[in-house]
Formats: C-alpha cells, structure tokens, sequence
C-alpha cells in the first residue's frame, strides 16, 4: 500500500504533502496552545473558515482526477460532495438526540414537526459513527458507479456528458427539497451537538476537524497521484486524450472510466462530510448545478491535470470570495464571470500548468 | 342560506326593476291592498298574487316583507317600504311619497307567511326580464333544489324562449325532481338524462347521490349511466387540458431552446450565457413598456410588436460580441467554451442587477392577451394562445431561414461537415459569428414572450438554461424540427405527470428519463447519420 501511495514521488508533491503536514499540526497548535492576545493567535473562526477551504481543495481534487486526467468534464459533483455531507449531517443529527427543541430521543426535530411517528428506514443505524462512515463513502460511489455504468458503457462523451451530470444533481436538488424525502426539505439539516462525544461548538474539536481534513486532502492526492502516475494513469490520460484511439487498441475505455468515476465520486463524498461539521449546516442548495460548475473553475484556475493546482485553485478562488463579497458585495460575480473567462482564455493550463510550463522550459534551457 | 340567497338575487332585481318607471299603479294598488291587514292568510295569498302579478315593484315589496322593513296605513290600505336611507317609498308608484306617511302599521309576517315568501321570491327571479338574471336564478335553484320552486319552474319553462336559458331552467328542474322522493319514475329518469347532458362536477356529485335508499331501482340505474357519461366526459375534458397546458409549456421550452438548438447545432458548443439572453430580451420589453408609458400610454397594446425587433437587436449585438470577444478563441474545445460563456452568463446578471435591481420588473400585459376563452368547460387563456402561436411562428420563421436563404444553406452545410464546407468555399467564421448572433437575437425574442408569464428577474435565464439543454441534446442536435418534438414532448409529459406524480416529484421523474434516453441515444432523437467515430 504504502509503495503504491509514494510510487515515483516527485518533489513537488514531497512539498505538498510536507506543508499539509505542516498546516495540519500548526494551526491548530497557534489556535489552541497560542494565548488570545498573541500577534501569533489564530482565532477560531478561521480554522473553520480554512477547514471549510480545504475541503473544497480536496472536492478540486476528486474533480481534477476525472476532468484532468481522463476528460469527464463533470457538472454534477456537487451532488456526491452534498451526498458525502449529508451521510455526515444525518449522524450529526442522531447524535443530537433528546437534547433537540422536541427532545424526542430518536427522531429530529423537523420529523417530530411534520407528525412523523417513526424513523425512515434511510436513518436506521446513523447512530453509529462507523456506519455513517461507510455510508459517506458508499453513497457517492454507488450513484457513481450507477450513473457511470450506464453513462460510459453507452459512450456519452463531452458536453453532453457534462449535461447530463448537470440535470443529476438538478434532479437531486428538487429531490432533497422535498419533505417527504425525509431530509429535513428545505431547511436541510443543522443544530448539530457534538460529534463522536466531542462538542461541535468547542474549539478543540474544530482545530482536530480542520487537521483531520488536511490529513484527508493529503491522503486524498496522494491516491490520486499514485493513480494518475501508475500505467493505469497512462491510459486514462490516452483516453482523455484519443478516446476512439485507445479503444481501438484494446482498452476498455468504458471500465477505465467507471473506475476513476467512483474513486472521485467517493473522494467528494469525504470532502463533503468533512465540510458539514465544520460549516454546521447541510441544506439542498448544495446540490444546486452552480456550485458544481463553481468546483470546475477551481480546478481551471489552479491548473487542470496537476492535481496540486486543483487544491490551490480551490483555496485561492474561495478565499478571494469570501474578501470580495466581504468587501464588495456587487463585484463578486464579477469577479468570477471574468475569472471564467480570463482562465479559459488566457490561462488554459492555470496557474500551476503556466508555472510548470515556464521552469520546466527553463530548466530544459538550462541543461541543455 | 337558500333565503338569503334569494334574497340577495331578488334585491338584485328589484335594483333594476326600480329603474323601470311605475306602471299600473292602480291594477298594482288592487293586489297590494291585499297586504294591508293582520290576518295571516290573507297575507299569505297577497305574496303569492303579488309574485305572480309582474308589479315593478313588488320585488322590494316582498324583499322589505322579509326584512320587516314593510307597513300599510290602516286609513286607506296603502303599502309603503322602508327604503336604504330609512324613507318610505309608496308601494304602489315605486316612488317617495310627497310627504312622508305617518300613523303606518308593520305587515306582521309569521312562519307561514315567511316560507310562501321565500318561494315567491325565489319564482319572482325566474321572471325577471333579464336572461343574465333568469339564468343565475335557474342556477341558484339547481344548487338549493328547493321543491316549492317546481310550479315556478314548470310555468316558465313552457314560456321560456331564449333556449340558453331554457336549458338552465330545465337542469335546475332536473336537479330539483332528481331526489323528489314523490316524483313519478318517469320524471326522475328524465333528469337522470337530463343531469347527464349538463355533464359538470355538481351534476356528477347530485347524480351520484341518488342511492337505493331514495329511489328506486329503475332511477339508480338511469342516474349511474349519466354519472358514468359525465365522468368520462370530465375525464377527457381535463386530459385535454393537461395536453393545453403541455402545450403550452411545450411551446415555451421550444422558445427558449430553439436559439439554442442552432448554436450548438452550428458549432457544437453550450452556451451558457444563452439563457442570460433570454433574459435581456426581457428587460428590453421592461425598457419599451416604460418608455411606452411615460411617453405615449396609448400605444401601449403595441409595445410587444415594438419590443419583438429591438430584443432582437440587443440580444443578438451582445451575443455577436461574446462570439467575437471570447468564443472564437475557443472554437474545437467545448468544454472551455462552456466555462467561458458560464462566466459571461454570471456578468451579464449582475450587470442586469447592478442597472435595474436584483428585484422582479413589472411588465404588463396588452389588452388583448388578457382573459379567458371558456370552451365548454375548456379553459383557454388568450396569453398562453398567443404565445403557442407565437413560437410556431418563430419556428417556422427559423426553418425557414435555414431551409431558403443563403446564410441557411452555409449553416446547413457547417452543420454537416464544417471542413469540407470551408474548403468548398465558406467563409465559417464569418457563418459562425452570424450563427451566434442569429441564435442570441431568437432567444431575446423568446424573452419577449417569456416576460408575459415569467417574473422579470436577472435570475431569469438560469431557470430555463437546464431545461433548454435537455430539449435541444433529446431532441437531437442540428435539427429544428427534433428541437419542436423534444420541446412538446418534454411539455407534454411534464404536465401529464404532474398530476399524478406531483409537479416536483414528475419533474424528477422527467430528468431521470432524459438522462437514461440520453444513454440509449446518446445524440437524440434525430441525430445526423454519419459515419464518423466521434465529432
């Protein structure tokens, strides 16, 4: 397992992976160990707000591993993030318990508010902690692999593809808006109490989420870069590349596709339940086809294809966010139209893409 | 609840009947005196002589008996009601008295004399001289089913001549005889018939309430066959609404995705920010309507013609300029196309919303769009016409475009083969630049429509962007006439199942449908057969 993970590491990813390290152990150490008064102090909001980042980079991530390795352009990878996260919100809910504004032990408080008598059989077992973690995995991989079967072995490629991943979560979010889903309709699910016995609203419990959710993205790009570096890897980038091609030389493109489809599904699924604790809320508009196409420019801007990229880009577009609708409210969407535009147009590669290009080239230059 | 009712139509005709001049004021004088005494029987046969005496003003008479509003001076027997200003009124003109009247006594009504009231207030409107009030009076009775009501009904039936009205009357006779236990078995059977022709939910209900317990075996059956009759009558009647309405929402998908359909079709590319141009088209109306009313209000019925060419225009001069700023640097890679124009489409809405506000516009509807065309219990709204009407013309404007002009045979000819039609001679980034605009302009047209049944909102074309994808990929790219299936169809089935399944829940169900038929045919229905691996 572990020389599959650090199979041909480069050095780029060796200072990747040290500086998630690094973020995972300092941040919280500035937040809790660091007195409130000290230059040095992170307060706790902003270890949310950046766990909150970097759940978002590895979501990047798991869209890269699709989009920039094999070509799935997908728009609907909102909906296995919010899946992931609603697996998490529906163990956060159980464990609120008889502490919730009903106190019934077992039912939440919005099934009590709409006279339900007992649980949906979809709640069963979300008491337990190692259920709801199988559950934020299995989820989004089997919709993914559902959805792929069908989607690759009948050879949906390009925009078309992109279309319909898009109507999914569409479909899903006019889904979850529903009461009688039994997912809380519109008000989705909130008011969470602790997590594994640990009070969510405690900052220990915060500092632990957010390097646990460093943890997991440097895990999570360490998967998939053993994948995309592996032969593996290599076809997947030749059917990205020449689909009909690799086809013809005798890949199952459509088995390759599915493989890489679930993986990334199930990596979103993870970003998902990470991001619910640290935001406190899961709701439908998650799954709304905006977000998805949002989680694409992260990608785009950080450089699709690097992997690396794709988390900074995610990072880097959602903090200017959160400073420009902060600041200027009106200028956001902006911002972001032109973001879109700027990086197809002149950025195809992203940052991360533009920088390996120029050193590469000059380091080339230089050897030679 | 049933005199109250009467009441109310009786005072609506006694309002009329007052703007009548007097007449007979002394025949009228004869019956009234009949009213002037205590003795309760002789009042009892004074209402009914009144009722059937056609005195202008016996209708107030008998409403201000009911209400106690009526006296008589025991002197010479003459009959004054208290009229809303609290002065009396002579029976007998209709008139105020010259001086008012003093020394008067209340007609004093008791149980009897207030139930031979209420039936002679209920005939008294079946008199009326007004059909509309003949006929709500007909209606009325069909709902109260008052027996006393029947004699009225028989003498006018036979006098009746207007036969709309002499249908009303006869359903209402039918509803009354129908649950007559004492009625003859022929009769019943008659308005079993009878009911069944009038074939509407209230006749259903009064058809199915006719049990063995109240009739008799030869009634039952009658009135289950009618009941029958007008349950699959209704169920029709609301299949062919559902299919309007499909046709309708048909109709404006096809608006919205038809500028769509050639964009991609053309060059193969989503254009996000298509439905960003539905929405300029729309705020172009808003623009014209305003400019319309502070100018020159009167034009106002023409500000939708006026506004058709100018969406057009604006629309396709932004789209003309995203195609030449952004998209032909992107031509042969869709998916950055796609990012791009989702990045125009986020600035073109906050543009919108930064010049006229995140909040929803009014734009008004022109006289002639306004109201209601009742086909026999079948709804038509003249806007949704229109608007039928409306994308058909713009479709065939469309094909015609494409089929008989020469920008349409370039189109056609990039469509099917773009590098063997740039090496016969067209110039396809010139056809590419037109395409777009031509597409754009058609969806701000649509926005003209949509502005008169949709919220005016910079979130305008995000609602009808998903949808319009659908359309265009199910209905095959390349082929207008698969974007008009796709489009009906898509409208068709959505209002068909949402009643069953509920508008949410078959809106769902429809997307799932599309994505496994986007399985089975991955380009559509009508895709362009070709023998190309991938394109």
């Amino acid at each position: 397992m572990m020389a599959f993970l650090f199979h041909r590491f480069d050095k780029a990813s060796l200072v990747f992976i040290v500086a998630l390290a690094l973020i995972a152990v300092f941040v919280p150490v500035l937040n809790l160990a660091v007195p409130d008064g000290s230059t040095f102090h992170i307060p706790t909001y902003l270890v949310s707000l950046w766990g909150k980042y970097l759940s978002y980079a590895l979501l990047a991530l798991a869209l890269d591993l699709v989009w920039g390795y094999c070509g799935i352009l997908s728009l609907g990878h909102g909906a296995f993030f919010a899946l992931g996260g609603y697996a998490m919100g529906m163990y956060l809910m159980r464990q609120i318990g008889a502490r919730g504004v009903y106190a019934d032990p077992i039912l939440p408080d919005f099934m009590v508010f709409l006279n339900w008598k007992e649980l949906p059989i979809t709640w069963y077992f979300f008491d337990h902690f190692a259920y709801a973690l199988v559950m934020i995995i299995l989820v989004p991989a089997l919709l993914a692999l559902v959805f792929g079967w069908f989607a690759f072995r009948s050879r949906v490629t390009g925009v078309y593809l992109s279309i319909i991943t898009q109507s999914l979560t569409y479909a899903l979010l006019l889904a979850f808006f529903r009461n009688d889903m039994g997912f809380g309709g519109n008000n989705g699910l909130t008011d969470f109490k602790d997590i594994i016995g640990f009070s969510i609203q405690a900052p220990a419990t915060r500092a632990t989420l957010f390097s646990i959710t460093a943890v997991m993205l440097a895990f999570g790009f360490l998967v998939a870069r053993s994948m995309v570096a592996s032969r593996f890897g290599q076809v997947l980038a030749s059917i990205r590349d020449a689909e009909s091609r690799t086809r013809f030389l005798g890949y199952r493109v459509e088995n390759y596709k599915l493989l890489v489809f679930v993986v990334s599904a199930a990596m979103a699924g993870i970003a998902g339940a990470l991001y619910v604790p640290q935001v406190g809320i899961i709701n439908p508009s998650e799954f709304a086809p905006d977000n998805s196409i949002e989680a694409v420019i992260w990608v785009a801007v950080g450089g699709r294809g690097t992997l690396i990229g794709a988390a900074i880009g995610a990072v880097l577009v959602n903090f200017a966010k959160t400073w420009l609708t902060g600041t200027f409210p009106d200028f956001w969407l902006y911002g972001l139209g032109a973001l879109f535009i700027l990086v197809t147009l002149f950025l195809p590669k992203g940052i991360i893409g533009a920088l390996a290009a120029r050193f590469g080239a000059r380091g080339k230059g230089e050897a030679a | 609840m049933l005199r109250r009712l009467t009441l109310i139509l009786g005072l609506l005709i006694g309002l009329a009947s007052l703007e009548s001049q007097p007449v007979w004021a002394d025949d009228a004088n004869i019956v009234l005196k009949r009213l002037a005494t205590d003795n309760y029987g002789d009042i009892e046969t004074g209402i009914t002589a009144l009722a059937a005496s056609g005195i202008a003003s016996s209708e107030a008479v008998l409403n201000a008996l009911a209400d106690s509003r009526l006296s008589y001076r025991p002197s010479d027997k003459a009959i004054f009601f208290k009229d809303a200003s609290g002065q009396w009124i002579d029976a007998a003109t209709n008139a105020l008295p010259s001086e008012q009247p003093t020394g008067l006594k209340p007609v004093k009504v008791n149980n009897r004399v207030r139930r031979a009231l209420d039936a002679a207030l209920g005939s008294m409107t079946l008199l009326s001289a007004d059909p509309q009030k003949r006929m709500a009076a007909a209606d009325a009775v069909f709902k109260s089913r008052d027996a006393t009501t029947l004699v009225a009904l028989d003498s006018v039936i036979a006098k009746e001549t207007d036969p709309v009205v002499r249908q009303h009357f006869e359903e209402a006779r039918a509803a009354v005889l129908i649950l007559k236990p004492d009625a003859s078995e022929t009769d019943r059977v008659g308005a079993a018939e009878k009911l069944g022709q009038r074939g509407d939910q209230d006749a259903l209900a009064l058809l199915n309430s006719v049990t063995e317990a109240n009739a008799s075996f030869v009634v039952v059956a009658a009135a289950s066959l009618a009941a029958k009759g007008i349950s699959r009558r209704l169920a029709l009647l609301s299949t062919a609404q559902n299919a309007w309405y499909g046709l309708s929402l048909g109709s404006v998908l096809l608006l919205a995705a038809i500028g769509l359909a050639i964009t991609f079709g053309v060059m193969g590319i989503i254009n996000m920010a298509h439905g960003e141009m539905v929405m300029l088209g729309a705020y172009t109306t808003f623009v014209v309507q305003e400019i319309i009313r502070s100018k020159a209000p009167s034009l106002f019925d023409w500000s939708l013609p006026i506004a058709i060419p100018l969406a057009f225009c604006v629309s396709a001069l932004v789209g003309l300029l995203i195609e030449r700023t952004v998209i032909r640097y992107l031509y042969g890679r869709p998916l950055e196309t796609l990012l791009a124009t989702w990045g125009v489409s986020l600035m073109l809405q906050q543009a919108v919303r930064s010049a006229f506000g995140a909040n929803n516009r009014e734009v008004g509807a022109p006289s002639y769009m306004a109201g209601v065309w009742n086909l026999n219990g079948f709804q038509i709204t003249y806007g949704r016409l229109w608007i039928i009407l409306f994308s058909l013309a713009v479709f065939l404007a469309l094909l015609g475009v494409m089929r008989g002009t020469s920008l349409g045979l370039r189109m056609r000819a990039v469509i099917q083969n773009r590098r063997m039609a740039a090496a016969m001679g067209i110039r396809t980034p010139v056809i590419d630049a037109l395409t777009f605009a031509l597409g754009s302009g058609v969806a701000g047209i649509a926005g003209v429509a949509l502005s008169q049944i949709d919220n005016v909102s910079p979130n305008l074309g995000q609602s009808y962007i998903i949808d319009s994808f659908l359309v265009v990929v199910f209905g095959g790219v390349g082929n207008l006439w698969g974007t008009l299936l796709g489009a009906l169809s898509l409208g068709l089935a959505n209002k068909f199942l949402e009643p069953i399944a509920g508008a949410v829940l078959g809106k769902i169900i429809l997307l799932a449908v599309i994505i496994l038929f986007i399985q089975r045919r991955p380009r559509g229905l009508f895709a362009l057969k070709g023998r190309a691996v991938e394109q």
